[in-house]
């Protein structure tokens, strides 16, 4: 069975921030979709296929809000799906969408992932009382939270390198014009002094609320030959998924996204990912998950993520640069901090992503993860097409 | 996908089909309960295992769930461990099994398992579908999913197309299929009862129900191993229509023709179609757009009129018209599948067993 390969040919973000009062979910929407055609030099007509992705329908108070953005998104007569797997649903609807085009299903397909968190209230709108279910943890740092002890027990890691991630994307993020949090005067004792929220996760180490989307035109071997801009092309993509909660899950590692990123380093042909891969965009939310995921996605040994970071080997000028962009900690529209990963990576391979763009970036990974550290999406793009 | 491309791209089917007894209530079971049954049903009639499957893909919507997140506990009835490939629309399953078959094109995986589920019970379901509206000028008005159903069939009415007399011909017929499924929730000879918003009596709205359904598709030669007389999806396509009612006919659907076109419907006769109309006016539009005639067997199962757990209700019509094939009662089906107020998104699918 041979695929058609997927090239990213368009990339629109919105300026993230608190709160999009200027604009409806709908001007929001459009707005991402509206410079991603541009950057790919295409029209609404050039589209067959919209597929967008968001998180819960809670957080904004709108039941299947893509009804209602088919206007908005130019999807009137043409196919739209709705994606929603959690806080991976921006990397999922992005690979949904390159399934459309690898399948020969359409040419170029539309994929958006957004949330405008001002909208409505998302500490309401993930507590909602379930019952025989444990309530939850004061938010999602208080569920992770005991997780990241978990890994500093197992590991030895000094306490000083979660604040090192976020100084670091902190500062990454300045280098962003669409990153939510510009913040001019960060250094390292600021972060460390911030307030301890929840035990051991300091206010600075957490990711803000914002409102903002992420839009990608992705397209076949045709569709890329007439890119007026250099294409990244998917080299691999893949979704694991295991249970919230049981006996036996590694909270610190879990399985399903060891095993996600063996599927796509196998797609790509990756042997080392140390090695092979040259920057990273993933889903770290709470400063402390770069050296956890470093460890799951097979950058490094385990118990030994933690010293790639401190040793400053995921600095934007380090060997394997991780959050150019700044990351989930410097902007989180929730729903589409995942595309934003899987976008960022697709701009390093491109050369376009401007000042915080890596030097001789050629292949790139994007990762997200959502729910209780239970869906896993990633894919690696690179700047020639798949070769199988 | 158009048949043109459908050509040369690998066969899939649906080869199983399960659902659940629908009911008014089952408060007495939490979601993952009520769709543990229908799982261990699919994978029980093609010996499949959770293992086996090469990927996973469900519908729901937190709004009936009345919670966000509410698939993530539904993944559990599945028994995702070791990790399993798997993905999920906020939409009806019917676009979950979309997502799959798209999956299976690729080659990535030759099996896939598709459910869906929906408790309408907890909460008033007219109430919460007004949730869906545009949330800045509409919903705020909260117009509920009758009163707009109800606009539909009387501009229906009011251009000439239907009567009240028709429709409640359409809601007795359904109704009374509906008495060889023992699944459907309203059966036999149900009275048309008051109006509800006019021109809407209760017959002509469907039962507001609980319930869930699951599919097993398979590639090639895996289908003919699963299955003694696959399902064979020729062709499957949706699209959506503009939200704004106020800028759509409803006396038409524009969206269930352009997808019927796109799936090959036209291209030959089918003799039966499973449609997902939830009102008795919804099954004149459809009839009219996807043109099918009094030679066609229509909604066999009694269709949403007899049982509308809502999320399911379209994965079932794929599920119904596939199983009659499974049965050798059909040899070329149609199935459809709706979603959004007034039919403004459609999915269609055509069904084929092989000759016989």
């Amino acid at each position: 069975m041979s695929k058609e390969p997927v090239a990213v040919t368009g990339i629109g973000q919105t300026k993230h921030v608190a709160a999009r009062r200027d604009v409806s979910i709908a001007g929001l929407v459009r707005e991402a979709a509206r410079r991603a055609l541009d950057d790919a030099e295409l029209t609404w007509a050039d589209i067959d296929a919209v597929v967008i992705g968001k998180a819960p329908d809670f957080f904004e108070g709108v039941m299947m809000p893509e009804l209602y953005l088919a206007d908005a998104l130019g999807a009137v007569g043409k196919p739209m799906l709705r994606v929603h797997t959690a806080g991976s649903v921006g990397g999922s609807t992005a690979l949904v969408a390159a399934g459309l085009v690898a399948a020969r299903v359409h040419g170029t397909v539309l994929t958006l992932a957004f949330e405008k968190q001002s909208e409505s209230n998302a500490m309401w709108g993930l507590s909602l009382p379930i019952p025989f279910q444990q309530p939850l943890l004061a938010g999602a740092g208080g569920f992770f939270a005991p997780h990241v002890r978990a890994y500093m027990r197992r590991t030895g890691a000094p306490d000083t390198v979660g604040s090192l991630v976020a100084y670091k994307d902190r500062r990454n993020a300045l280098k962003n014009p669409y990153a939510h949090l510009h913040e001019h005067d960060i250094t390292l004792e600021k972060v460390q002094s911030s307030p301890m929220l929840w035990d051991p996760i300091r206010y600075s180490e957490t990711c803000p609320s914002s409102d903002g989307a992420c839009a990608m035109v992705l397209t076949d071997r045709a569709g890329a030959a007439r890119s007026p801009r250099p294409p990244a092309w998917m080299l691999g993509g893949a979704m694991r998924s295991e249970p919230t909660l049981f006996a036996g899950k590694d909270f610190v590692s879990p399985q399903a996204g060891k095993d996600c990123a063996a599927d796509v380093y196998r797609q790509a042909g990756i042997k080392d990912p140390r090695r092979d891969i040259d920057a990273v965009e993933m889903y770290v939310p709470f400063s402390w998950y770069e050296p956890m995921w470093l460890e799951n996605l097979g950058f490094a040994e385990e118990g030994e993520g933690w010293k790639l970071t401190e040793s400053g080997v995921t600095e934007l000028d380090g060997d394997l640069p991780v959050n150019m962009s700044g990351g989930v900690l410097s902007a989180n529209p929730i729903g589409a901090s995942g595309m934003i990963r899987f976008a960022e990576a697709a701009l390093q391979v491109r050369g376009q992503a401007g000042e915080h763009q890596v030097d001789g970036a050629r292949r790139v990974l994007g990762h997200a993860y959502g729910g209780g550290s239970q869906f896993f999406s990633m894919w690696l793009v690179g700047d020639r097409p798949p070769t199988s | 996908m158009t048949r043109e491309q459908a050509r040369g791209a690998r066969e899939i089917a649906v080869v199983a089909f399960a659902q659940t007894d629908h009911r008014r209530t089952s408060e007495e079971h939490s979601e993952v309960e009520m769709l543990m049954p229908v799982l261990h049903d699919v994978l029980e009639q093609t010996g499949l295992k959770t293992a086996d499957i090469g990927f996973t893909c469900s519908g729901s919507s937190d709004y009936l769930a009345g919670r966000a997140f509410s698939f993530t506990l539904a993944l559990d009835g599945v028994g995702a461990w070791p990790p399993i490939s798997e993905s999920h629309v906020e939409m009806d399953g019917a676009w979950a099994l979309y997502e799959a078959w798209t999956k299976l094109l690729t080659g990535d995986a030759d099996t896939a398992l598709v459910y869906s589920y929906g408790k309408s019970s907890p909460g008033s379901v007219r109430d919460v579908l007004t949730r869906q509206l545009d949330p800045y000028y509409v919903a705020p008005l909260w117009p509920d999913s009758v009163a707009l159903a109800a606009l539909q069939a009387q501009a229906l009415i009011d251009a000439g197309e239907t009567d009240e007399p028709a429709l409640a011909g359409v809601a007795a017929r359904s109704r009374a299929a509906a008495t060889t499924n023992s699944h459907a929730q309203l059966r036999g000879s149900v009275p048309h009862g008051e109006y509800v918003v006019r021109p809407l009596r209760t017959g002509d709205c469907p039962p507001i129900g609980d319930g869930a359904a699951a599919v097993v598709l398979a590639a090639g030669e895996r289908a003919r191993q699963l299955c003694a007389r696959p399902a064979w999806i020729r062709g499957i396509d949706h699209r959506i229509e503009a939200h704004g009612l106020g800028v759509r006919d409803l006396t038409d659907s524009p969206s269930a023709r352009l997808a019927a076109e796109k799936a090959g419907v036209f291209e030959q006769p089918v003799d039966t179609a499973e449609l997902h109309a939830p009102f008795t006016a919804q099954e004149v539009v459809l009839r009219k757009a996807l043109r099918l005639d009094d030679r066609v067997t229509v909604n066999p199962s009694g269709g949403a009129l007899a049982a509308n757990p809502i999320m399911a209700a379209g994965l079932i019509r794929i599920g119904e018209a596939a199983a009659r094939i499974h049965r050798g009662e059909s040899d070329r089906a149609l199935a459809h599948a709706t979603s959004g107020p007034c039919l403004q998104q459609n999915l269609v699918a055509v069904l084929e067993g092989d000759p016989r």
